[in-house]
């Protein structure tokens, strides 16, 4: 098959590599229709993640029709399924809980160690994101191997395109859950941090659980305007000062809650400090250290933060102060994916929420190398890029 | 032998070899190094105790166990991995068994590398099963033994942590996880 293999920072091409086997009793294989290039996958086209090996398929967004199924498997041929960036068992302590993200199986054994050497516990397997999330071949290709398919990916109807519903796979969910935990009651005022996917959904989220005003903070233009579509307030934190810019604009209070969705790479990992123990404060840009750190200050006394954004080691300067003595609640976590499909797919069919917005590119599966490159050098038009096997060139 | 604990943490967690690591398992040699892992395993106790008891089907999730025979209801014989493709026998004989709750084991006169332990199961609620397992081993010293040495004392506890990683596995999700995606690529990295 052909596939989008890394080798090294800004080198990924395509290339043809063997096929994905039924390896487990509750495997699929996915002949995939649909895959997108996430903020994350930059972290790895950029060279910052460990654990990465000459070879490995990318992608973890990602949706097709099921070709092959394992004997415990209860998918059937046929079926058009989306596909959660997240592997998670469904019979452990935590995926009983809908604490998916959290699955004690997800990943081979072997590859538990290093998370649980760095955060203490090893977390769910991811697609196409390094060994140090199980190793497992990503969507960015013309099949995939899904472990666990009778619990994760959810059977789309026909009829639906591809683009309304492929960004359950992980940005969707994401955003939800962002606003979720910024636990919003009616009348809040919420800032986010942030317009890229993960940003504009939890805007989108955040209006429909109750807020009565959003102020969305960035510094691309067009990814403002996007979120002033849907009614959100801009901050240019390159024209304004953002704290003052919120607090004048909440009558001296400070937003009821704030969301930094800076990092965009919401299952990410940061890695600087992985590789690298000694150094204690790694952020994911030139301008963004700031955000989680503006949005404890910023946030009203007794207020919530949620923090969708990825860190993966140790963060300098944090303000712990802040949080403890204006009483604050914080909440993070990588999301849960497979608790949220099934609401949120009837939402888009309800047609309650649109995600196509956001898709600014799409290319043949055979030009993803163009499109990393477009969605890295181009941040401000390029929000998605999606890719599609056995598109014809444009 | 003195007892200089003043806590409640298994031995098998001790700071200072001051602290008898083996201060657990009764059957184990004077001496002797031990790990201990616990696990907890969202299945009932019987079950796991039962599968635990199945001798033969230990290698299915121990990485470096090549496979155990039952010779009879209380013994068993033991093929496991060396470095540089050797193996190491032993016949292990069950010491304590207490139905649904402990199975410990010691290895017979002969063996190879002297070892022995006992696997534990403990009712965790909702939860499931604590299952505990603690391994006790005393390798001879030349030859075979010293590169065994080696082997275990590297990194003491991560083998056995993986193994009750893939027992949980192949309990709760009845297969053990793997990242391959196929089993070419499987054999050139070795099993998970």
């Amino acid at each position: 098959m052909r596939a989008l293999t890394w080798h090294g920072k800004h080198d990924v091409r395509m290339e043809t590599v063997d096929d994905p086997e039924i390896m487990n009793p509750r495997d699929a294989i996915i002949r995939v229709t649909s895959t997108a290039i996430c903020g994350s996958d930059l972290h790895l086209y950029d060279g910052y993640i460990p654990t990465m090996e000459k070879g490995d398929i990318l992608g973890h967004e990602f949706m097709g029709e099921v070709v092959e199924v394992g004997p415990k498997s209860t998918l059937e041929k046929g079926q058009r399924v989306v596909v959660p960036f997240t592997i998670s068992c469904g019979a452990c302590y935590y995926c009983s809980k809908k604490q998916y993200s959290a699955c004690d199986n997800g990943l081979p054994a072997a590859n538990q160690d290093i998370a649980q050497t760095i955060y203490g516990h090893p977390m769910a397997g991811l697609f196409g994101y390094s060994h140090m999330t199980g190793g497992y071949s990503g969507g960015q290709a013309e099949y995939v191997r899904v472990p666990f398919s009778d619990v994760g990916p959810i059977v789309v109807p026909e009829g639906v395109e591809d683009d309304k519903v492929l960004f359950l796979s992980d940005i969707l969910p994401t955003g939800w859950m962002a606003a979720e935990n910024a636990m919003i009651e009616p009348g809040d005022t919420v800032a986010v941090w942030g317009c890229g996917p993960v940003g504009l959904f939890s805007i989108q989220s955040a209006f429909l659980m109750g807020a009565e005003r959003v102020i969305a903070i960035d510094h691309f233009p067009h990814r403002l305007d996007l979120a002033r579509g849907f009614g959100a307030e801009a901050v240019n934190f390159e024209e304004s000062k953002t704290y003052e810019a919120l607090m004048e604009m909440t009558g001296g209070i400070g937003p009821d809650a704030c969301i930094d969705a800076v990092g965009l790479e919401a299952h990410g990992f940061f890695v600087d400090n992985v590789i690298d123990q000694i150094k204690v404060s790694t952020f994911l840009g030139t301008d963004r250290p700031h955000s989680i750190r503006q949005a404890i200050i910023a946030c009203r006394k007794g207020g919530r933060v949620s923090m969708p954004a990825v860190y993966g080691g140790f963060v300098d300067k944090f303000p712990l102060g802040a949080l403890m003595e204006k009483g604050l609640t914080l909440k993070s976590g990588q999301t849960h994916v497979q608790r949220y499909m099934r609401p949120l797919l009837d939402a888009i069919l309800e047609g309650k929420i649109d995600t196509t917005f956001l898709i600014s590119h799409r290319l043949p599966l055979e030009q993803a190398p163009e499109g990393y490159k477009l969605f890295h050098d181009k941040q401000n038009e390029a929000t998605k890029v999606v890719l599609k096997p056995g598109m014809a060139a444009a | 032998m003195t007892s200089l604990r003043s806590d409640d943490a298994p031995a098998s967690t001790a700071k200072s070899s001051d602290k008898d690591e083996t201060a657990d398992l009764p059957e184990a040699p004077r001496g002797a190094s031990a790990v201990g892992r616990a696990v907890t395993i969202r299945r009932p106790r019987a079950e796991l105790f039962a599968c635990w008891r199945d001798f033969g089907r230990l290698a299915s999730f121990m990485e470096n166990v090549e496979r155990v025979e039952p010779i009879d209801g209380k013994r068993s014989h033991w093929v496991v991995k060396a470095p540089g493709g050797e193996t190491v026998e032993w016949d292990a004989r069950i010491t304590d068994e207490r139905e649904g709750e402990l199975i410990a084991w010691a290895s017979e006169e002969g063996a190879d590398i002297a070892n022995s332990g006992r696997v534990a199961f403990r009712d965790a609620g909702a939860r499931g099963t604590v299952v505990t397992a603690t391994i006790a081993y005393d390798p001879p010293g030349g030859g075979v033994g010293r590169l065994i040495a080696k082997l275990f004392q590297r990194e003491p506890g991560i083998q056995a942590r993986r193994d009750l990683r893939r027992f949980k596995q192949l309990m709760e999700t009845g297969e053990i996880a793997t990242g391959a995606r196929n089993r070419r690529v499987e054999s050139e990295e070795g099993q998970g």
